[in-house]
């Protein structure tokens, strides 16, 4: 079958077949391998992309479901060449030692500073309380996230969606 | 790697689309919502169809929460996330959002919806268990109209509703009485696994008095049922915490546990005693405005 969504902005179109898993079509069929393949039983998170702007765990939707809709990964965080603050936070604090986890984390916690800019230390916990950090980073994750939250609300970014 | 086996993808455009899809494909078609059960099912290859048919883009028909006069209408494609954050649920049915709250995770949570959970029918399923409490009832559609069922009825055995092959769970419908509050109680292992034991409470008040309370227990047996044992002993008395204790006793008695790696029997049984109480009490403290 056909499927035609938006990447990241961009529109693409593949041939796919109806079982194929969204963190498959992203990784295999466009390349965009940011966005990791963990578990693959919803549970570690690390799959974790936007779909019509929300969270979801790719490995637990098919392709063929994200049809018409825009999808967003971690190859997406960046805008015109800066880094997100989420990211630079992970820069900044230490947020990932092995990094396996981290475009899970950063995808959603990209998704919980956009609804609550001010976060605290406890509902940075509970919005990633879906990923799973195996090195158990995270206390320096929580304080990635804050890190973002204290500095966007500093500067100002233009260009994000 | 957990891969489906093959199946055409099909998408609905309304319900009546959905129905005549199924109609036209028979069992070897199923509907697919959020698909936080069904995948996982069908990458483990414990379930294989030849179809699937989306309804996600039913979401806007069938995605709502509305109060009536009598009851309170939930449509099937209603997300976990949704039914979280609903004020009318809090507002009259508090079970709803104690569940949610440890229902799997925040992400799984924006997919997930509350018809997909009913229709899993896993016994360990907690929103089977909230609208067991609440004495819910689920619309179920077909080509030849609607019919309303019971929780009771609806749920037919573990992974077995009465939602026929041609037929779409549409609505869920919840009775709104008055002087009443719910709770529930889960225990888990870590945060957002399957519940060891999960127990959900509703009373109502008359008086002083408690005119009806129902329990509805999940991951107790093969049916996430009620009991209505429990009701007869506290209809007509004093809310108390001896009258509660003889609630978990018999719910503890009442409730079939399997020993599994979350659990041996005793432990699972001495639980369903204990969070049987727990939520009667938080639903009473509730009513008088001093529960959380």
């Amino acid at each position: 079958m056909q499927v035609s969504l938006t990447v990241n902005g961009e529109e693409v179109s593949e041939e796919i077949e109806g079982r194929l898993l969204l963190v498959h079509f992203l990784r295999d069929q466009l390349g965009l391998t940011g966005t990791h393949w963990g578990c693959d039983t919803s549970n570690c998170g690390t799959c974790v992309v936007w779909m019509d702007g929300e969270p979801v765990k790719s490995c637990t939707v098919l392709a063929a479901m994200a049809g018409g809709r825009e999808v967003r990964t971690v190859e997406g965080l960046e805008q015109n060449g800066e880094l997100d603050p989420v990211q630079q936070g992970f820069m900044e604090c230490h947020g990932l030692q092995c990094g396996f986890c981290t475009p899970g984390m950063m995808m959603t916690a990209r998704a919980l500073l956009d609804r609550n800019p001010d976060p605290s230390e406890q509902e940075i916990r509970e919005a990633i309380s879906g990923q799973i950090c195996r090195c158990t980073g995270y206390a320096t994750i929580v304080r990635s996230i804050r890190w973002a939250a204290v500095h966007e609300s500093a500067v100002s970014i233009g260009g994000r969606p | 790697m957990q891969v489906p086996a093959p199946f055409d993808y099909e998408r609905a455009t309304s319900v009546d689309h959905a129905i005549g899809l199924l109609e036209r494909l028979g069992d070897s078609a199923r509907i697919v919502a959020g698909g936080h059960s069904l995948l996982p099912m069908l990458k483990l290859r414990l379930a294989n169809f030849e179809y699937l048919i989306d309804i996600n883009d039913l979401h806007s028909e069938l995605g709502y929460i509305r109060a009536e006069r009598n009851e309170v209408r939930v449509g099937a494609m209603t997300r976990h996330r949704e039914l979280l954050e609903s004020d009318v649920l809090v507002e009259a049915f508090p079970i709803f959002r104690d569940a949610e709250r440890v229902i799997a995770d925040p992400v799984v949570r924006n997919r997930g919806t509350l018809g997909g959970s009913l229709c899993q029918a896993d016994p360990s399923e907690d929103l089977s268990a909230v609208c067991t409490t609440l004495d819910a009832s689920c619309v179920i559609q077909g080509s030849g109209g609607t019919r309303v069922v019971s929780m009771e009825d609806f749920y037919q055995g573990p992974y077995e509703t009465a939602v026929g092959a041609a037929e779409l769970l549409r609505e869920i419908r919840i009775p709104l009485r008055p002087g009443g509050s719910s709770a529930y109680e889960k225990v888990e292992r870590r945060a957002g696994d399957w519940a060891v034991v999960s127990s959900g409470a509703a009373v109502w008040l008359e008086d002083g008095l408690i005119g009806d309370a129902r329990v509805g227990l999940a991951a107790v047996g093969p049916n996430t049922a009620g009991i209505p044992a429990i009701s007869e002993a506290l209809r007509g008395k004093a809310p108390t915490d001896e009258l509660f204790a003889q609630a978990g006793a018999l719910a503890a008695e009442s409730c079939n546990p399997s020993a599994d790696m979350r659990g041996s029997i005793a432990y699972k049984r001495h639980l369903a005693n204990e969070l049987t109480q727990r939520a009667l009490r938080r639903s009473v403290a509730r009513i008088s405005g001093q529960g959380v």
